[in-house]
């Protein structure tokens, strides 16, 4: 019998709102089942457990915010028990109170309310997944137009809260600039072979099979964190606790304003073909504020890429309890000299951000000079 | 397939891949990129739903070909031809 608690994503959230339950008492659950969406500053997160067995009772009702470390379910994991014979009765349950603490999710509303909504909105509503009873309307006589559902999607973008993500962005970043004393290196890098391969490798692939150049830094990053020690890890308690497996924080950007980096797990020994889709999935899941737990907190080292429209170099801030970031900037034609000619080659920039608690500049650049031999060979990444 | 078909998959594919868009107030000679903030997986994004809905493969080549909606709506017609 084991209690299943409200989890905690990061050193800054204090309490979870039960969204949503995705199981039922009775259900057989195994590790890593996503069993209920809990509602953060970092938008609605899906909660995966540790442990398997049966859930035999749900404690929370969906509405109800609770602190860290609450119990939430109960799972019987079949191991017998000895210690304790009657686990109900040394199971808290969360007194229904709780709930009187925030505002009810679903405000009562008068029962019938007649309001004229336009056909078009009406399907919009439906699409976008839009409570046409919560929104005002300005078309003639306050019918909700699509416009007025347009808007209101707008200021939700689906299940992401952008000024609590914001919030979440200042702690962590505050906390970073507190405590991580940095120091940044970058590096100019050649791409004309990776951007040779990537047009070659793409041109008979199908859109859903193509591989974008984001994905060849991500590998190349990753597999170069893998080879020294001082970036890859977490620093806690005092100490530098280095990780095994690298498992990249991606640096996703929220449309009207937001960050977040969830982990893509093991990303080193991933091929590009599957790092682009687990890539893909990430970046769809971020922006609809469909996230897991773990993902949240997994993240060994951060890789940001600013894309084409960014500007030529990033200066990373470093996650907490991470060490590293490394940035990547947009990719620019810029003039190399080769042999004794100078040609116009595209290039970019790699920035790192380290903790000078674990790592020196010496190992920082050595790091940075093989993330530029691997993207010389992408054939091999 | 009509232009006007070849329009809706194009601005419903559009809508798939950024939500907030309004579609009533696009100018169709503006650069999309720019006015909503699509980035490449944005556009592959885009590139993988036009080819599930119309059966159009966009080669990697033809993406600037995309950057207005004006131009994308040409494009995919003169490829559907």
């Amino acid at each position: 019998m084991a209690e299943f608690r409200m989890p905690s994503l990061g050193a800054d959230m204090e309490a979870g709102t039960l969204v949503e339950w995705l199981k039922a008492p009775g259900d057989i659950i195994t590790r890593g089942d996503i069993i209920a969406v809990i509602e953060t500053q970092k938008g609605a997160i899906e909660i995966e457990v540790f442990e398997s067995g049966e859930l035999t009772e749900l404690l929370v009702k969906p509405g109800t915010t609770v602190p860290v470390g609450t119990p939430i379910a109960v799972i019987n994991s079949g191991e017998p028990e000895t210690e304790v014979e009657h686990p109900q009765v040394v199971l808290p349950k969360i007194p229904p109170p709780q709930a009187a603490s925030t505002p009810s999710p679903e405000p009562e509303m008068p029962p019938y309310r007649t309001v004229k909504v336009s056909p078009a909105a009406r399907r919009l509503a439906s699409e976008r997944k839009v409570d046409i009873t919560k929104i005002a309307g300005t078309g003639p006589g306050g019918a909700i137009i699509s416009k007025d559902v347009i808007a209101n999607v707008s200021i939700q973008p689906r299940g992401l809260d952008l000024a609590e993500m914001r919030k979440a962005i200042a702690a962590a970043m505050a906390r970073s600039k507190r405590e991580i004393p940095h120091y940044y290196l970058s590096h100019t890098v050649d791409l004309t072979q990776a951007s040779e391969w990537l047009v070659q490798t793409n041109a008979d692939r199908l859109p859903a099979e193509r591989l974008l150049m984001g994905a060849l830094f991500l590998k190349a990053t990753a597999l170069a964190i893998a080879q020294r020690t001082g970036f890859n890890g977490h620093f806690t308690d005092g100490a530098f606790q280095p990780s095994g497996p690298v498992h990249t924080g991606v640096a996703i950007s929220i449309r009207g304003g937001g960050l977040v980096s969830p982990a893509l797990r093991d990303t080193n020994t991933l091929t590009l073909d599957n790092l682009m889709v687990k890539m893909r999935d990430l970046v769809n899941r971020a922006r609809q504020g469909r996230l897991r737990s773990s993902e949240i907190t997994d993240a060994t080292v951060t890789i940001s890429s600013l894309g084409e429209r960014g500007v030529e170099r990033l200066y990373g801030v470093i996650y907490p309890p991470q060490v590293a970031l490394v940035g990547f900037g947009r990719v620019t034609r810029k003039p190399v000299v080769v042999g004794d000619a100078v040609l116009p080659r595209p290039t970019v920039v790699v920035t790192l951000a380290a903790d000078h608690r674990v790592s020196d500049g010496q190992a920082g650049a050595r790091l940075l000079a093989d993330i530029d031999t691997l993207l010389q060979k992408p054939e091999t990444l | 397939m009509t232009i006007n078909e070849i329009k809706t998959a194009f601005f419903n594919a559009l809508s798939n891949v950024a939500p907030e868009i309004d579609l009533e107030g696009l100018d169709p000679d503006q650069d999309l990129r720019d006015a909503f903030d699509l980035d490449s997986m944005d556009i592959l994004n885009l590139t993988i739903e036009l080819h599930e809905t119309l059966f159009v493969d966009i080669p990697e080549a033809d993406l600037p070909k995309l950057t207005t909606a004006a131009g994308a709506v040409d494009y995919l017609v003169s490829r559907l031809a």
